[in-house]
């Protein structure tokens, strides 16, 4: 069922054309009278006219399928009771929605519903609503003509009662028995999210809603993204937190706290209870649909590992003790003030994170250039998209994807490199699914066969498999294609680009070094297919380009994103609507965190430190002398933690002990500082080796605001209070006021005002304009008002276009005959990122471990079968996972998730990074692979150290 | 702070502008690239190494570029 409040006009809205220019058409409907877009329905005309014409198996975000006859309706001059979901408005057309005879025919038709359902007393007890009780009451009918005569208690004859529930799936049950056949569900699977796992089994009165072939839910190829349960019309789909919990009583709008498409939620509450977090199809990022991360995994908030008491200890070998907030923050001021006493005033810092909001990130980058005095501040983009920040900068103008996820629904040719939707942006892979059912050609450049290469109704055009570590040669011969073939844009090119760097870079790419069939041997993708795939591209009318951290985590990132960034503005395909480079962020808040100023050579808006006049505005405003100089960069902390030149760090959110690469190297870093304060929900790995931890608040325990992969500023929302007693932004301002600089805010919408006085792109960014319009994408500002969906039009923010030479630099990460295998790494639908949070809810029942893919070749000549525990060795370290053999990955390449702390998948990667922002090579690892029987010493130290640094001393008679 | 980790991001960065026929260009680009990004006492680590050493591991236009930065900061001194 959808989300409680919301109001369902019945079928969807008439897409909007890139041009916005829609004919209109006006209808009078029961004597009023309504204009609307031409191609809208009957049934949706009427309900913008407050008028809803009873419906069971049309809803919003399904296309008409006409099949309950329950909507018909009369329309003057024309024969018969059309169906109003499937009969569209035509000018004059004249309606009527009631009249005796369609209530005698949908009288008869809810009756016969009626006649092998389960009775509305039945239907309540599941504490979901039942639209055909519903529409049944409004219509008056309270018994069924046909209903099936019962003996001793049991309904007599054919019908589909006291069926076997598939309680299977650990979020949601399917009850047969009150499925009405209407086949939202099915169409929900296939039109929204795309997975084709639901059907209609058998016919006529044997059809039944059946996954895959007649198997559990579970065990079906369902992804449980629970599209079909928001679609059901009756009790069949159900939440078992609704069964168990009760109604809601309220619903709030709010934005998802997982990856970095950022969809609309509204969570539905009991007190401060969440009885289920539903989809918002008003949302601008998700229109209704969610994933199982978001939809369904929630239970991490409330799960009895948070930790709600402060902490602190003075040795990380000591065990934890309980104390007061006021101990707490006093203890953690009084380190910084001590150590940057004896230490110096920058032998301290900060890291911000992208599972915070905007306003908590922006007051931590304040608290360390204002409180602490320097600019020692970094974020988690660090290590995931700090090359897209640099390299769209240098070549566009602005650190940030140029488009709104809907523009997808316009591009003719995909280019899909180094990311991997149906798993780490789920909801966006549905949408992007969609236009390739409609015909958008898809070129898809990754090592490894992710599902996009080939899934029902998909199939890419190009794989282009190249080896790890090689994408800027293949970008450059790419490149090469375009230019030496005339599918350059030569006119585009003239107006918007630097001239002078065209010609340079014109001149290298065309360079025969460039060419496919010389990039053949470095790449392993044959010349023909980069040459085919170069031509789709480059005579697509629109084409664009999405990227993930398979772009970014490379010695290359930064080359990789400029040589993106070259090759769509050589083709046109910057500055309207189907075009663009689309960087995939994988945090909800990775865009946000940057935006906020977090790097340590930048203020909010990305505007550098040494900018005096910049720096002049930030110190009007705060009051103290800031520096010019750029900070730490997390690596370059870890470093100067291990020559005793940073001793005392606050980390807000993030857990680098498990996410930043070679683990041994940041553990020793961290076992070398004098104060860690790791403010976090749980115990993470990071707090381990921490001195004073601070009890963090989920996304429902705060307000605030989220910026996804779109640049769309979204509310969070608060529906409970904080377990710690603070929300994270109160936090920080009593840690500040406790460092001698006290800051002033009682509301979060405070520091929103603080960012748009000193920011130039959020000028026009308040909470007040946030409640009206639901999501604002900046630039937001007088001359963006109601903020900015595509960027570029008419001209780059940088003014004209800068091309780079991107000549292609080996890694220095090469497979030996030590190392003869390179490791690459991932992610999974279920689980989401150091699996922090969806490890401690049911998605385990899909993904309880990481495991490492190997071919079967590789596999083969090593004696490893399926199941089989296998040791990883590279020159950074040893770990020890089980193996799972298949071709998705080529010979010669491994492959693993890094979900699961324990499987130690960041102790082989290595420090080795990208050359302009110091973003690890997560990507590319050469590594050894052996059958083993027993765990690494990595891992036997990794449980003892669990062990003796997660001791907590609890308070007598204080249970956390 | 490790000198073998400074000098290796010094010729990553490099790398990068190895393909600039101007020298005098890649040089300015590297030195401006370390100034930006680069905490001081990287910086300044960098340039002892680059006084104590003539900079030997450093390769190309990078060892140009730090000894620009080790110039500049001799003339603030």
């Amino acid at each position: 069922m959808h989300a409680l409040d919301y109001i369902d006009p019945g079928t969807p809205a008439v897409p909007r054309p890139a041009d916005g220019a829609v004919k209109q058409v006006t209808v009078e409907i029961d004597g009023f009278t309504v204009t609307v877009p031409d191609g809208t329905s009957i049934m949706r005309a009427a309900s913008l006219l407050g008028n809803q014409i009873p419906k069971l198996c049309a809803t919003s975000s399904l296309k008409a399928f006409g099949s309950c006859r329950l909507c018909l309706v009369e329309i003057e001059g024309r024969k018969g009771y059309p169906a109003s979901c499937t009969t569209t408005v035509a000018d004059g057309m004249k309606i009527r929605t009631q009249s005796e005879k369609l209530g005698q025919l949908r009288n008869n038709v809810l009756e016969l519903y009626l006649s092998d359902h389960p009775s509305e007393a039945e239907c309540r007890s599941s504490n979901n609503r039942c639209e055909l009780h519903e529409m049944a009451a409004a219509a008056g009918v309270t018994e069924s003509r046909y209903a099936l005569p019962a003996v001793d208690g049991v309904p007599a004859g054919c019908n589909h009662q006291h069926s076997e529930k598939d309680d299977s799936n650990p979020y949601f049950v399917f009850n047969q028995d009150a499925c009405i056949v209407c086949s939202r569900c099915v169409r929900a699977c296939d039109e929204v999210q795309g997975t084709f796992a639901l059907t209609i089994e058998g016919r006529g009165f044997g059809s039944k809603v059946s996954a895959s072939q007649s198997e559990s839910f579970l065990e079906s190829e369902c992804v449980s993204c629970g599209a079909c349960v928001e679609a059901c019309p009756t009790t069949a789909l159900t939440e078992k937190s609704v069964l168990a919990l009760g109604k809601a009583e309220s619903a709030v709008a709010t934005t998802c706290a997982y990856c970095g498409v950022g969809c609309t939620f509204k969570a539905e509450m009991k007190g401060e209870q969440v009885i289920r977090m539903v989809p918002y199809r008003d949302g601008h990022a998700n229109h209704g649909h969610a994933c199982v991360k978001g939809r369904f995994a929630y239970g991490y908030a409330t799960h009895a590992d948070r930790i709600t008491k402060p902490m602190i200890r003075s040795k990380i070998t000591d065990p934890w003790r309980e104390v007061s907030w006021d101990e707490a923050i006093s203890y953690a001021a009084s380190e910084f003030k001590r150590i940057q006493a004896q230490y110096g005033p920058d032998s301290v810092g900060g890291i911000t994170s992208s599972r915070c909001t905007n306003e908590e990130t922006f007051l931590v980058q304040k608290l360390v250039r204002a409180a602490f005095g320097n600019n020692n501040v970094d974020t988690c983009a660090r290590v995931c998209h700090s090359p897209t920040g640099y390299g769209l900068k240098n070549t566009l103008g602005e650190s940030a994807g140029t488009q709104e996820f809907d523009s997808v629904m316009f591009t003719d040719v995909i280019m899909l490199i180094g990311a991997n939707p149906t798993e780490g942006h789920p909801v966006f892979a549905s949408q992007m699914k969609r236009r390739l059912r409609q015909g958008a050609k898809l070129i898809i450049i990754d090592p490894r066969q992710i599902k996009l290469v080939r899934s029902p109704h998909i199939e890419a055009d190009y794989h282009l498999q190249l080896k790890p570590g090689t994408n800027v040669a293949l970008m450059n011969s790419i490149a090469h294609v375009i230019v030496t073939e005339g599918l350059a844009h030569g006119e585009y090119i003239t107006d918007r680009c630097e001239a002078e760097s065209w010609e340079k870079w014109k001149a290298f790419v065309s360079d025969p070094k460039n060419s496919p069939e010389a990039m053949e041997a470095v790449t392993g993708v044959p010349a023909m297919a980069v040459r085919g795939a170069a031509r789709m591209y480059g005579s697509a009318p629109n084409g664009a380009i999405y990227y993930g951290l398979g772009v970014t985590e490379h010695s290359q990132g930064t080359t990789m994103v400029m040589a993106i960034a070259n090759l769509a503005m050589a083709t046109g395909n910057l500055g309207r609507v189907g075009v663009g480079v689309n960087p995939l962020r994988g945090q909800n808040n990775v865009q946000g965190s940057c935006d906020m100023g977090s790097f340590p050579h930048e203020f909010s808006g990305y505007r550098h430190v040494s900018d005096d006049a910049v720096r002049a505005t930030f110190e009007a405003q705060w009051g103290v002398p800031l520096q010019s100089e750029p900070g730490l960069r997390i690596p370059n902390m870890f470093e100067a933690a291990l020559d005793g030149s940073f001793r005392a760090v606050y980390i807000q959110g993030e857990d680098i002990a498990q996410s930043d690469p070679n683990t041994t190297h940041v553990t020793s870093a961290l076992s070398a500082m004098e104060c860690v304060v790791v403010q976090d929900l749980f115990l993470n790995e990071t707090a381990k080796f921490a001195h004073v931890f601070f009890p963090g608040s989920s996304f429902l325990e705060k307000n605030g605001t989220f910026t996804n992969a779109e640049r769309r500023i979204g509310r969070v929302r608060k529906v409970m209070q904080p377990l710690g007693g603070y929300e994270d932004w109160e936090v920080t301002v009593l840690l500040s006021k406790a460092l001698g600089y006290p800051m002033d805010y009682t509301h979060p919408s405070q520091i929103m005002d603080e960012i748009a006085l000193l920011t130039p792109t959020f000028t026009g960014v308040n909470y007040q304009k946030l409640d009206k319009l639901g999501s604002i994408q900046w630039p937001c500002n007088e001359a963006a008002p109601a903020g900015t969906p595509t960027m570029h039009i008419g001209q780059f923010v940088r003014g004209k276009g800068k091309f780079w030479v991107t000549d292609y630099v080996p890694t220095r990460e090469k497979s030996t005959s030590r190392f003869p295998l390179l490791l690459t790494t991932g992610r999974i639908l279920t689980q989401y990122n150091v699996g922090a949070q969806t490890r401690r809810t049911h998605n385990v029942v899909w993904h309880d471990e990481d495991r490492l893919e190997i071919h079967p070749h590789d596999a083969d000549v090593r004696g490893i079968l399926d199941g089989d525990w296998v040791g990883i060795a590279s020159r950074a370290g040893e770990t020890v996972l089980r193996a799972e053999v298949t071709d998705r990955v080529q010979p010669g390449v491994v492959y693993t998730t890094f979900h699961f702390p324990e499987s130690g998948a960041n102790v082989v990667t290595t420090d080795n990074s990208d050359w302009a922002t110091n973003c690890p090579e997560y990507k590319v690892t050469a590594v050894q692979v052996v059958k083993v029987n027993q765990p690494s010493e990595w891992q036997k130290r990794y449980r003892e150290l669990t062990e003796r640094n997660t001791r907590i001393r609890r308070r007598a008679g204080v249970h956390a | 702070m490790h000198i073998d980790y400074l000098v290796r991001m010094a010729n990553d960065i490099g790398a990068f502008f190895a393909s600039e026929q101007d020298q005098g260009v890649a040089a300015a680009s590297i030195r401006q690239h370390i100034q930006k990004f680069w905490d001081p006492r990287m910086r300044s680590r960098i340039i002892g190494y680059y006084n104590d050493t003539g900079g030997m591991d450093l390769e190309g236009p990078v060892r140009t570029a730090v000894q620009q930065l080790a110039e500049q900061t001799a003339a603030k001194a």
